[in-house]
């Protein structure tokens, strides 16, 4: 992928350019030959980075006016919502832009499970997005404490307490993380420093996933390696480009409709009463987006297991290049993967709606079925899949039919021509 | 097509998730009155606002604040819209504690239009010493802080009735149809005519909770119409430039795939 | 023939396009922008009503408004005589006396120096009005700049006599 052919065309470019390669980065942004059988499910990421960004500006804008300590917090977001000129507009943009950040980001998951964009050669371009993952939640979870509503309270104090499941250290690390002997002020102010903090970390982390994808190029909906240069590759200026932006805007129709007529459908009611730290809300809740791992947590009666089994299912993920053995990418020639695909996202569903409901009766066997089968997807049947699914034969190119051989042959084939 | 589908099958049921994720007990199927300010185009009635402040003033704010709004608030467009000079004078009508003065004293002094709403209360504490160990919740904000609304806040105050058999209440608990558990520390708050209002308008108990619910629904979101004007044309614009942007991708797009 | 067409249609789409994006652009923008201007609780501060009842005359007091310091002095007759003398002439920024006291017994104004902006000190200087320490500007009894660097006199705010109690300032 070397295109050291590229010379600025003014002299000052060129001065510029000897010294900090800007033009000649652009030139290969511009150009970046991106396979042109790439369906809508791939413009999640072009949709993320315009989460990212539109996140940082809003996040930006109203840290000019939150006051971050517990007396004040609950009346400066209520100062921005009724005095701060268009304050409600961006209020209201930033904690709906929460909610289409997770959206846009499991999209953007499921399309690498499905496709198998996490398997070689992008391993670590998945591992890296695990961690983005991984900030994401942790960024969302502290910026929810920052109106210090009753929700915000009582999910800190839930989620900081499971620390306390630690063996002999639990109090000290609890109370570390508190910065006193209960979720507090001193709490608040950390959370606002390392929620600003956070989405800078993900800024850094998302040019090393795009750059570290632009070394084998996109895969595509057939997961067939394509050859360098190819017919079947487009440049990414204008062509991508325009798609994504295409996609955007279907997103931030969806987002606007959020925003405009239904600003308050994903919160909690209970988010708008102060928080009480002697009055507990019935049900103790987080965002949607994490309740999945909520649910798992819940499901083990052991608080040290609970909270091992949660952190257990992100770092499944996390190896999951390495547990999904088949050599067949694209899930579209994997008939019996693409059923198993089907049913984990149901679990993953079914998962995150008992994590809404109280941790008894019948939501909680059902939590515990869900859990159980969720590491099972991931440590066992993945694997056997990858030793013993009869894959369906793979062309060879984008346009070439399928010529004989079986799929593994023609695979093989590809990697020596290349 | 295909992919379409199952994106808004996605978007569906993500849309239910984001309901459920807020389950709540719903003890009764809640009343649900038509609002002037519900749905896409929905906007408050100046005159039902003017109704729902006084029936706040001269009902609620005995026990209730509204310590998030302004007596400027009042004037504002989108909102009652009293005139600046009523606003003026109805501020003017409360002392608010201001100091320390150059001798380190608090003093009072009339409230102006500047100044936040003027509970009935010092502090929280004192609110709830006075209503049996229950407060009074602040009601800025509490259109958004309980599942169903307005809805619910109506139903509430219609939901009053005699407990059925079987069911004592202790003294100072009275029974409600659609508060969770059923009892609540509140005594019935409006009866008929409670209120002559400025406009003529027969103060019925239905008349009374309407207006002071829409009024709370406003003071809960003082800028709902300008976000519901700011939408529509947000959307109006995102759905044209969506379909520009469409056809413009289209005609790139046929450059290459003549080639293929 | 037609390649002309082609291109005058495929420019105009993207032009459209482009024009659109622009305009949503600067919608966009805007409310970015305008969100650090003075918000509505500090707007509705703009104004500041000033009990003047304690203040004898040749004392001065201090207030905050729009947060910046207003003198407010009650002048004596000498103070007021030696202002109205004054030749304009004689003035960097030529103000009538008149102009500046409507009731010349009150003497109302921003206690900022208009040279950069430090507050000036009282019954100092050389013209018997008030001295600013920082870069030397003396001002005279009806705050004009008469030595010194400050290019204008102390500004007269917007302000009225709601009765002989209180001033309205802003």
């Amino acid at each position: 992928m070397s295109d050291h052919e590229f010379t600025p065309k003014s002299k000052f470019g060129k001065w510029f350019n000897d010294r900090l390669p800007l033009l000649t980065l652009r030139n290969h942004l511009t150009e970046y030959p991106t396979p042109k059988n790439l369906n809508y499910w791939w413009t999640f990421g072009a949709i993320l980075t315009f989460c990212l960004i539109a996140q940082i500006i809003t996040g930006i804008i109203l840290a000019m006016h939150y006051v971050a300590t517990s007396g004040l917090a609950f009346e400066s977001v209520e100062h921005i919502m009724r005095d701060v000129n268009y304050g409600w507009l961006i209020r209201y943009f930033h904690a709906n832009g929460s909610s289409m950040f997770f959206l846009a980001v499991y999209i953007h998951i499921f399309r690498s499970l499905y496709y198998g964009s996490h398997k070689s050669p992008r391993e670590l371009i998945w591992v890296i997005g695990m961690i983005i993952y991984f900030l994401m939640m942790m960024t969302a979870f502290m910026g929810y404490v920052l109106p210090w509503g009753q929700m915000s309270f009582w999910a800190a104090t839930v989620i900081t307490n499971l620390f306390s499941a630690v063996p002999f250290i639990g109090d000290s690390i609890t109370n570390w993380l508190w910065g006193g002997f209960a979720v507090d002020s001193p709490t608040l102010t950390r959370f606002y420093a390392l929620h600003y903090l956070f989405p800078f970390l993900i800024l850094g982390l998302v040019i090393l996933h795009i750059w570290a994808l632009h070394i084998p190029g996109n895969n595509n909906p057939i997961g067939i390696d394509l050859k360098h240069p190819s017919k079947d590759k487009v440049p990414f200026h204008p062509y991508i480009v325009i798609k994504d932006l295409y996609a955007l805007l279907i997103f931030l129709i969806i987002f606007a409709f959020f925003v405009f007529y239904s600003p308050n459908l994903l919160g909690h009611p209970d988010n708008y009463i102060e928080a009480n730290p002697m009055v507990t809300p019935n049900h103790i809740v987080p965002e949607w987006y994490l309740l999945p791992f909520y649910a798992i947590l819940r499901s083990i009666p052991d608080k040290l297991f609970g909270v091992i089994a949660m952190f257990g299912s992100i770092f499944v993920l996390v190896i999951l290049p390495w547990l999904d053995t088949s050599k067949v990418r694209s899930a579209i020639f994997r008939p019996l993967y693409k059923q198993f695909y089907w049913f984990l996202v149901a679990d993953v569903l079914i998962l995150g709606y008992v994590g809404a409901m109280p941790a008894e009766g019948l939501y909680l066997l059902v939590a515990r079925v869900a859990t159980a089968y969720y590491f099972l997807h991931f440590l066992v049947i993945l694997p056997v899949l990858g030793a013993k699914e009869r894959t369906l034969d793979v062309p060879l190119s984008l346009t070439e039919p399928v010529l004989e051989g079986s799929p593994n042959e023609s695979t093989l084939k590809e990697k020596k021509e290349n | 097509m295909k992919n379409l589908f199952k994106f808004i099958l996605f978007f569906t049921m993500f849309l239910i998730y984001g309901f459920n994720s807020i389950a709540a007990e719903k003890s009764h199927k809640l009343l649900e009155p038509s609002w002037s300010f519900k749905g896409f185009f929905g906007k408050f009635d100046r005159a039902q606002l003017q109704r729902g402040y006084q029936v706040y003033t001269e009902v609620c704010s005995a026990c209730h604040s509204v310590k998030y709004l302004s007596y400027r608030n009042l004037s504002q467009p989108g909102g009652p819209e009293f005139s600046e000079q009523q606003a003026k004078i109805i501020a003017s009508q409360f002392e608010v504690i201001d100091g320390p003065n150059s001798d380190g004293e608090m003093f009072t002094r009339p409230a102006r239009l500047s100044d936040k709403f003027v509970g009935s209360y010092a502090n929280e504490q004192a609110a709830t010493a006075a209503n049996g160990g229950a407060y009074p919740p602040d009601m800025s904000v509490l259109v958004k802080a309980r599942q169903g609304g307005a809805d619910y806040i109506y139903s509430v105050l219609m939901g009053y009735e005699d407990p059925p058999s079987g069911i004592t209440l202790d003294d100072g608990v009275y029974y409600n149809k659609y508060m969770p558990g059923n009892s609540i520390k509140m005594a019935k708050p409006l009866s008929a005519e409670a209120v002559e209002y400025a406009d003529g308008t027969d103060a019925s108990e239905k008349q009374m909770a309407k207006d002071v619910v829409a009024f709370l629904a406003w003071a809960a979101e003082p800028h709902l119409e300008a976000r519901h004007k700011i939408g529509f044309r947000a959307i109006i614009y995102l759905f044209i430039i969506t379909v520009l942007v469409y056809f413009s991708m289209k005609k790139l797009w046929s450059r290459i795939e003549s080639k293929v | 023939m037609s390649e002309d067409k082609k291109t005058n249609r495929r420019d105009f789409i993207f032009t459209a396009s482009y024009a659109l994006g622009a305009v949503g652009v600067g919608a966009v923008a805007w409310p970015l922008i305008d969100q650090m201007n003075p918000d509505a609780s500090v707007k509705a501060l703009a104004s500041t009503e000033v009990d003047i009842s304690g203040v004898e005359r040749g004392q001065s007091i201090t207030v905050l408004w729009r947060s910046k310091p207003v003198f407010i002095r009650r002048r004596t007759e000498e103070e007021i005589t030696k202002a109205k003398k004054v030749n304009l002439k004689d003035l960097k920024h030529p103000e009538k006396d008149e102009d500046r006291a409507k009731n010349p017994e009150w003497l109302v104004m921003l206690g900022v120096c208009t040279h950069l902006g430090c507050v000036p000190l009282g019954d100092k200087g050389e013209y018997g009005g008030w001295f600013c320490p920082c870069h030397g500007s003396h001002y005279d009894t009806s705050g004009r700049i008469r030595k010194g660097p400050a290019p204008t006199n102390m500004e007269v705010p917007k302000y009225e006599f709601l009765n002989s109690n209180t001033i309205k300032i802003g």
